[in-house]
């Protein structure tokens, strides 16, 4: 139907705010991830770190920290020994 | 063999048990073997859509269970002789059934049909997990509405993980007028957005109530607008190549018009 508002250049069309809001969500959707898979990393985090350096494992916290443009894991790994016996 | 195709989408409420009992008596009046497997299981639904609720003795855990078997279990349509239905349980425990056993299920049922379409229920639990375990191929309903976009790329997202690459999409409920005046997403918003490829379009309707209310598929109805949508995407289903009609509604006020002098 005609559309008065729109005609004197008021408000949009609420397609166009559903649109730009679906591809803010779906890229933040997306790039998210699952506190199974941040698991997994931390896991095999652990596990190569360990052959270098003694871990404080409970003291491990890997956080996956996001933007609208970016996206970052943020991890602190307190050290409690390095190994002797590991040659570079 | 045949192929299994899985309807889902997600959110609630978007029309998955319309669909599939549709593109089931789609196929069969096509003359396709088709078997019908209602996999929400605690709500069964899709019996009621297909006009087959009193005749339901054995269901899908059943099946499972090995109180029954699939051939046993399954209720032929009243209408067509090569469409078939496995109704699902009432009972309450969802996780009676696993995805291995729902994949065996399907891999034997692919045997004697040409396809296998299973309605999946709401969500990404247990029973999404049961509902696409045999599928070869996977329909996504979607409304043109924010929360079923988003959740149905939730889904596909899913879909791909577990190596589902065949999926395409079903746009429901679709308003045209609202379209038309910019404030419904049209068609080619959510294709973008999803980046699925697209196997049909079916309109908002009044004609889908009152078919679930007769028990009788829409797809079945000539006339009907989402019943001829549901036709073409049967069609489509089976690699004919049907142009996307343009749809329209009547309640806008040039429609109306239209209609008034004859002219639609």
């Amino acid at each position: 139907m005609f559309d008065l508002r729109r005609l004197w250049g008021g408000k949009r069309g609420s397609r166009e705010q559903a649109k730009e809001r679906l591809q803010l969500i779906l890229i933040h959707d997306r790039s998210s991830l699952s506190p199974e898979l941040l698991d997994l990393i931390k896991q095999r985090i652990l596990s190569v770190l360990n052959e270098f350096v003694e871990i404080d494992e409970q003291g491990l916290a890997i956080d996956l920290e996001q933007t609208e443009e970016t996206s970052a894991l943020i991890t602190n790994i307190p050290i409690k020994a390095v190994r002797r016996n590991v040659r570079a | 063999m045949g192929k299994a195709i899985v309807i889902t989408s997600g959110k609630g409420g978007v029309g998955k048990t319309t669909t599939t009992a549709n593109i089931g008596a789609g196929l069969a009046a096509l003359g396709q073997q088709v078997a019908l497997i209602d996999a929400d299981i605690g709500l069964r639904n899709l019996d009621l859509f297909m006009g087959l609720e009193n005749r339901v003795v054995y269901h899908l855990v059943d099946v499972v269970e090995g109180r029954a078997s699939w051939k046993k279990a399954i209720i032929r349509d009243k209408r067509f002789e090569n469409l078939v239905l496995l109704p699902s349980a009432q009972v309450r425990d969802k996780d009676s059934v696993t995805p291995e056993q729902m994949k065996e299920l399907v891999t034997e049922m692919k045997q004697e049909f040409d396809f296998v379409l299973v309605d999946c229920p709401a969500g990404i639990e247990r029973g999404f997990k049961n509902a696409i375990a045999g599928a070869d191929q996977a329909l996504m309903v979607v409304n043109p509405e924010v929360s079923s976009v988003r959740d149905a790329d939730r889904v596909i997202g899913l879909l791909e993980a577990d190596g589902i690459s065949d999926i395409k999409l079903i746009v429901n409920r679709l308003r045209p007028s609202m379209v038309k005046r910019g404030e419904m997403l049209a068609i080619k918003d959510i294709v973008d957005l999803l980046a699925v490829k697209l196997i049909g379009v079916v309109p908002e309707d009044e004609g889908i109530v009152i078919s679930s209310n007769r028990g009788e598929p829409i797809a079945l109805t000539q006339s009907a607008k989402a019943g001829l949508a549901f036709q073409n995407i049967s069609r489509r289903l089976l690699g004919e190549e049907v142009p996307f009609v343009e749809w329209h509604d009547n309640d806008t006020f040039f429609g109306r018009l239209k209609k008034l002098f004859g002219m639609e």
